[in-house]
């Protein structure tokens, strides 16, 4: 294979994980490390280096067109990026003294719940939640956004903030612990704890996974794992599709988006506790 | 100024204040992506036209993805590279502008929240990017 061929098929797998995920609000990592590292052999540090690179390459080629339609709550991003970016410093700090494989264990039995619960809630759809909610009513993280699947204006609640909170934190600390996309414990945490609708969720979280690998990714490329030749042809193409992810998301009923999302989730949580269990 | 005529007044420019930074948040995002594209596609050629031989040779690829490979990491590789005009280095401008496009998302934004008059979100984002460049700061260290 020439340096040619290799850019144009890079591409087309970019542009493929780009519009997952973007829809997903996971980022395009799920697809590019597997990719990388199973069909062009690729090295594992420089998969990592050129998933980082397509994390933010996903998280703001989307945000661009969710922030302008008020698919993401800026609010909630804001609030909740406080516990993602500390709990990421913890993470780098914590870094050696744990038990890499025990952790691989914890979070793939807790997507994999995260993953059923998820499931449950499908024929649910936006509700407004009754809960009294000081902490929310305080930021007023309170919103609404509009559905094109539906044609209809969706005003939601948002409960349990600092659960929420609590919750991003740990995602932040798995981050920086493990060096993978965050956004398959960040989508959860806003569907099942806080209550947002997934549409909302997943942009909320495309927004917010760009900053915590930003700040990763400095020091990967510091250290060298940022190899252009690779890390190039996977940011043009995910920056193409996760431009083209959000008008696809826009007009995917909330059912869909939910069950594609928990089969993705559960496949994740699956080859976490493979990675944990073969140690 | 207490009159209901100039409440409803204060909100309607306060929701249209919001809705001027939402846009400039996504302006700023498209602005970041559209030049590190341009970057990323001029240093991709220049480095076809350099090396003609990647267009044709598989051991090129084989030396230039395996560990250990060679390539512009550091501001000295960077800088020596971009005189010469290098593609790769040309092509790294454009992947560090893509990596400190988020970051200045949140900069941007504690000037928006500044400018709709909101402190409590001024704080927050404020201490978003505080955090940020000191994970910054911590990484380098290591």
């Amino acid at each position: 294979m020439t340096l040619l061929q290799f850019d144009l098929l890079i591409l087309l797998v970019s542009v493929i994980a780009g519009l997952f995920g973007s829809i997903l609000g996971l980022g395009g990592g799920i697809i590019v490390i597997p990719a990388l590292t199973l069909l062009f052999n690729i090295d594992i540090r420089y998969a990592i280096g050129a998933s980082v690179v397509s994390v933010i390459a996903t998280s703001s080629s989307a945000a661009a067109t969710y922030v302008r339609e008020r698919m993401t709550n800026l609010r909630v991003a804001m609030v909740l990026e406080v516990a993602t970016t500390s709990g990421a410093l913890t993470g780098a700090y914590l870094a050696g003294h744990l038990s890499v494989r025990w952790l691989y264990i914890i979070f793939g039995v807790m997507m994999g719940y995260s993953s059923l619960m998820m499931f449950r809630k499908r024929h649910e759809t936006a509700t407004v939640i009754g809960k009294s909610a000081p902490w929310s009513d305080y930021l007023r993280l309170h919103s609404s956004y509009f559905d094109r699947a539906t044609g209809q204006e969706v005003s939601y609640r948002v409960v349990s903030t600092r659960i929420g909170l609590g919750l991003m934190y740990i995602a932040g600390v798995v981050s920086g612990l493990l060096g993978i996309g965050s956004g398959a414990l960040k989508v959860p945490a806003m569907d099942l704890a806080m209550r947002l609708p997934i549409k909302v969720s997943t942009a909320t979280s495309n927004f917010m996974i760009g900053v915590t690998a930003a700040a990763s990714a400095g020091v990967y490329f510091m250290r060298g794992d940022i190899d252009p030749y690779i890390a190039a042809p996977v940011a043009t193409g995910v920056l193409i599709g996760a431009a083209l992810g959000p008008h696809l998301m826009g007009h995917l009923p909330s059912t869909t988006l939910r069950k594609i999302f928990v089969s993705v989730l559960l496949i994740i949580s699956v080859q976490m506790l493979l990675k944990g269990i073969r140690g | 100024m207490t009159s209901p005529k100039s409440i409803k007044e204060k909100t309607l420019m306060d929701e249209e204040r919001v809705r001027h930074v939402e846009l400039l948040i996504s302006q700023l995002l498209r602005l970041g992506i559209t030049a590190s594209l341009a970057l990323i596609a001029v240093g991709t050629f220049m480095t076809f036209l350099h090396h003609p031989d990647y267009l044709s040779s598989s051991d090129a690829l084989l030396r230039l993805t395996r560990p250990g490979a060679a390539f512009p990491h550091t501001w000295h590789d960077v800088t020596v590279g971009l005189y010469a005009l290098s593609g790769q280095s040309i092509v790294i401008i454009g992947l560090l502008l893509l990596i400190a496009t988020p970051v200045m998302r949140v900069a941007v934004s504690i000037l928006g929240f500044v400018y709709q008059g909101d402190r409590v979100y001024t704080l927050i984002t404020t201490l978003v990017l505080c955090l940020l460049l000191l994970s910054f700061a911590l990484g380098k260290v290591e």
